[in-house]
């Protein structure tokens, strides 16, 4: 079934049966490996994608459901990684093993759109979804809280950069 | 490349390998071990060193002045692909923005010891890699003198830049003309005073950062290859089972399934017994065009199973087994000091208790997954894999096929925690792969990863301890029950026999008896020690409380009981070192806490590391739990190398063991293991993480490892701080089983 939606902020159109996970038309269709897979049932948060600018776990989203929606990944949040939630994670060196941390930006930077100061108890609940199993906890807040000094430091990229979806191309 | 080789300095055991690239430069290769009083393998290596340290390393200088460094060591988050380069780029002088770090494929020809386990990089790497930097720079200098026609020790390096006088060639410069330079002695070459330091010390961010928050492949997950198919494997959720007779062709006609078949190994030699505790893979491989139709099509398998003996085991029988045990005579003595029986027997005051902990699976969030691909005879893997080594020459054995003709890329791998030490899933990628007859990517579902793992074996210890009429410990008897049989213990189910208190208390016994188990066990992060801790540290704390003594104090009187001169299994005034240190970071005694809170403590040495840890916690009378802080002082001697890597790698460390303490168990029934996701095997979550304050006793000790030692301390400090709320002893884990409410 063909299905069309707007992906990194082109539109795009996948063959895919239409109950196949999101997670999986991105990773083997499109062959976009940022989005990881954890757990296939929504607990880990590792596949979290924005769709229309809300955090979703693609790993339980039937492809039919992101018909006509925008559709970002880790790999379209910015060009080139500029996005203030990507640039605090390299300064304060949040990763371990790394495998879970494109989910963390996602759903620190659809935290950070909604809610540019958010205090540790906001950060706690808006993250509490994404599990990191090197526990690099301490610094997620920090880097969230680093990354919302950066947006309010340079508003214009801030906005560009979690503008979720992109770009119409 | 050019052939202008040479050889320097042969010795018994090390050279340099010099290479002038064709394009300009010079490659730079190193292979040598440390002997004797400057060795960087200490004494007291476990069993994971290599014991002859054969160490290496590759250096690729270029005109344009970066220096290229070949990260041998597989990366599981612990830090290593940063912090071995830094070590070379140190003495080699060059600013770290010149440095590019790349990962080595596995080459047993170029490198030995390529693993990741035991926190053992730091204390095997720390000089040789230094040496290695250090030749190169001396290449470098001596190059540059010849070309102003002075002495090398008349020269200067600093910063990828050799000085003379007022004349100054860059490294980039000197890149080809140092491949003409007589190699120095790696073992001889000075190294830099650590004052001098530039790079060691500093936070580094971790190499790869830049790719990890731009979501590019680099985990064995998102490998993909030509022509490749994707596979899931379905085994006998008894471990050890078998396929009798399954409907493969109803399975072969679901959506996207190209083939289905069983899979059973033709190798002629038997591999490992420790790792293929229940023999070869055996199971129903699912290939097709897509990993996600593939494992819709599992729901369509009907299979009809030999299930095997270990069908009749479950924790409930353990359980019941292990109390049986407790009330025999122990199979055997592990260790006897003194006479334990009778100094109980005479004790002023005396305590039993029984402790417990259970089964753990690693979970690392990347779940198992490999890429093999059989062509002419030859079999090439990508593989998320701590032992590549070992791995090689077991599926060498299974398969029937020479070492030589396996090819092993390393991928970054997403977690590890000891579960990629096993390569059960690179099998079983290999076999599917053969059969196939295409390239084959296996990847399992996180049901597969927690019910098929290597299991942190759960175990029993029936404990007694005895005082004397002024507190002091004069006592401990430990009768331990684990699995295994005969004299062997399951992996990881052993427990060394100079276990603290051993040496620290005059009368001593740690007796043994043991279970048959049919469920694979393993290492996970800092294996037994992570359990031997809670149960150790827990009744030390039921002492205290039983002399009346404080808990901190009266493990520091405790750690000034050995007999001068005893041999005890580590260095008492450094773990005293790092208890007076978290005593006064956390203002143990002093802290004005408020009704329900209460702070914790408990040390732990492992990995040659040194930790002692507070966690202050707070229960409500209805019993809800909340861990509010946690203090950690290490030791982990002179020098760390990598700060913001060693800072992480400790809080995660620390908080590893409060997701293990609070809520984690494995369980099974019927030889099947019950719990299958993150719902019913739960990991720790943001929200039930306190900060963790780190702090450092810089002792004059050579630089070990912290992946592990930091994980130990944590579940019985936050056990004794429940205790010191609530009065109740947690003497079985997960905490989450226990009934917290106080009046």
């Amino acid at each position: 079934m063909a299905i069309a939606f707007t992906l990194n902020g082109k539109s795009t159109t996948v063959d895919a049966p239409p109950e196949m996970p999101l997670l999986w038309v991105l990773r083997d269709e499109l062959d976009l490996k940022g989005t990881k897979f954890g757990c296939g049932r929504s607990f880990c948060g590792a596949c979290t994608v924005h769709v229309d600018g809300e955090p979703e776990r693609s790993c339980r989203m039937p492809v039919s459901r992101a018909e006509g929606k925008k559709i970002t990944t880790i790999e379209g949040l910015s060009e080139d990684g500029v996005h203030p939630v990507q640039l605090a994670w390299r300064e304060i060196d949040v990763p371990q093993c790394g495998y879970c941390q494109a989910g963390q930006i996602m759903s620190a930077s659809a935290l950070l759109a909604g809610n540019p100061q958010p205090t540790d108890g906001d950060i706690d609940e808006a993250m509490s979804g994404n599990i990191c199993r090197c526990a690099t906890y301490t610094r997620i807040r920090a880097a969230i809280h680093r990354a919302a000094e950066m947006a309010q430091a340079s508003p214009t990229d801030h906005e560009t950069a979690t503008g979720a979806g992109g770009s119409e191309a | 490349m050019n052939a202008v080789d040479k050889t320097g300095n042969l010795s018994r055991r090390g050279f340099l390998h010099v290479t002038a690239l064709a394009g300009g430069g010079i490659l730079l290769g190193a292979r040598f071990s440390l002997d004797g009083a400057g060795s960087a393998v200490a004494a007291t290596a476990d069993a994971t060193a290599d014991a002859d340290a054969t160490l290496n390393a590759f250096i690729r200088l270029t005109p344009d002045g970066i220096a290229t460094i070949m990260a041998q060591n597989p990366e599981i988050g612990q830090g290593v692909k940063t912090m071995l380069p830094m070590l070379i780029a140190e003495e080699l002088d060059i600013p770290w923005r010149q440095v590019r770090v790349e990962q080595a494929d596995f080459d047993a020809t170029k490198y030995r010891g390529q693993m990741a386990g035991g926190s053992m990089a730091t204390p095997m790497h720390y000089e040789s890699m230094r040496r290695v930097g250090a030749a190169a720079r001396a290449m470098l200098v001596a190059a540059a003198a010849k070309e102003w026609k002075t002495r090398p020790e008349k020269c200067t390096a600093e910063a990828g830049v050799v000085r003379f006088k007022n004349k100054s060639l860059s490294y980039g410069e000197l890149a080809s003309a140092a491949a003409e330079v007589e190699p120095p002695n790696p073992r001889t070459v000075p190294l830099k005073d650590p004052k001098d330091f530039k790079i060691i010390g500093q936070k580094i961010p971790g190499v790869d950062n830049p790719k990890i928050v731009t979501g590019k492949p680099l985990f064995g997950i998102d490998v993909s290859v030509p022509g490749m198919k994707y596979a899931v494997f379905e085994k006998c959720r008894v471990h050890g089972g078998k396929v009798k007779s399954a409907n493969l062709d109803a399975v072969k006609a679901s959506p996207g399934v190209t083939d289905a078949f069983v899979v059973e190994p033709t190798g002629s030699a038997a591999p490992s017994p420790s790792i293929f505790q229940v023999g070869l893979p055996n199971g129903i491989a699912i290939v097709g065009d897509s990993w996600w139709l593939v494992n819709e099509a599992r729901s369509k398998l009907e299979v009809t199973w030999d299930e095997g003996p270990t069908a009749s085991q479950s924790t409930a029988a353990f359980d019941q087994q292990a109390e049986e045990l407790s009330k025999q005579a122990p199979e055997q003595d592990l260790g006897n000091d003194g006479d334990a029986a009778g100094a109980l027997a005479s004790a002023a005051k005396t305590l039993e208790a029984a402790y417990q902990y259970p089964f753990l699976a690693h979970a690392p969030l990347e779940p198992q997954n490999t890429t093999a691909h059989f062509h002419d005879g030859e079999l090439e893997m990508w593989a998320p894999i701590q032992t590549p080594q070992f791995a090689r020459g077991d599926l060498a054995k299974a398969l029937g096929i020479p070492e030589d003709g396996i090819t092993i890329h390393l991928t970054r791998m997403g977690g590890g925690f000891g579960r990629r030490l096993y390569w059960d899933y690179m099998l079983e990628a290999a076999l599917i792969a053969r059969q196939a007859e295409v390239p084959v990517k296996l990847v399992w579902t996180r049901e597969d990863d927690t019910r098929f793992d290597y299991f942190r074996p759960g175990g029993y210890h029936f404990l007694q301890g005895g005082l004397d009429d002024s507190g002091n410990l004069v006592a401990w008897r430990d009768h331990f029950v684990s699995f295994g049989e005969g004299p062997r213990f399951a992996p990881s189910a052993e427990m060394a026999r100079n276990e603290f208190p051993q040496a620290f208390v005059p009368n001593f016994a740690l007796q043994a008896s043991k279970m048959p188990l049919g469920i694979p066990t393993g290492a996970l992060r800092a294996p037994t020690s992570n359990a031997i801790s809670f149960v150790v540290q827990s009744f030390i704390d039921e002492l205290a409380a039983e002399a009346g003594k404080d808990p901190l104090q009266f493990r520091l009187d405790l750690l000034d009981a050995a007999p001068a001169g005893a041999r005890t299994s580590f260095d008492a005034g450094r773990m005293k070192a790092v208890l007076e240190l978290v005593r006064d970071k956390s203002g143990w005694g002093k802290a004005n806490l408020p009704e329900g809170a209460a702070q914790g403590v408990a040390f732990h040495f492992s990995h040659r590391g040194y930790f002692a840890e507070v966690v202050q916690a707070t229960v409500s009378k209805d019993g809800e739990l909340g861990v509010d802080k946690i203090w950690v002082a290490g030791d982990v001697g002179r020098q760390l190398v990598n700060p913001s890597n060693a800072v992480n790698q400790v809080q995660g460390a620390a908080l590893d063991g409060l997701g293990q303490a609070l809520d984690q168990e494995i369980t099974f029934d019927g030889g099947r293991t019950n719990e299958s996701n993150f719902h019913n095997f739960k990991l720790l979550r943001i929200d039930q993480a306190p900060p963790v304050e780190v702090h450092w006793v810089m002792s004059d000790n050579q630089p070990t490892g912290l992946g592990e030692p930091a994980l130990p301390p944590v579940p019985p400090a936050l056990c004794n701080a429940i205790f010191a709320v609530t009065g109740k002893r947690i003497r079985s884990l997960p905490i989450a089983k226990h009934d917290l409410t106080w009046a």
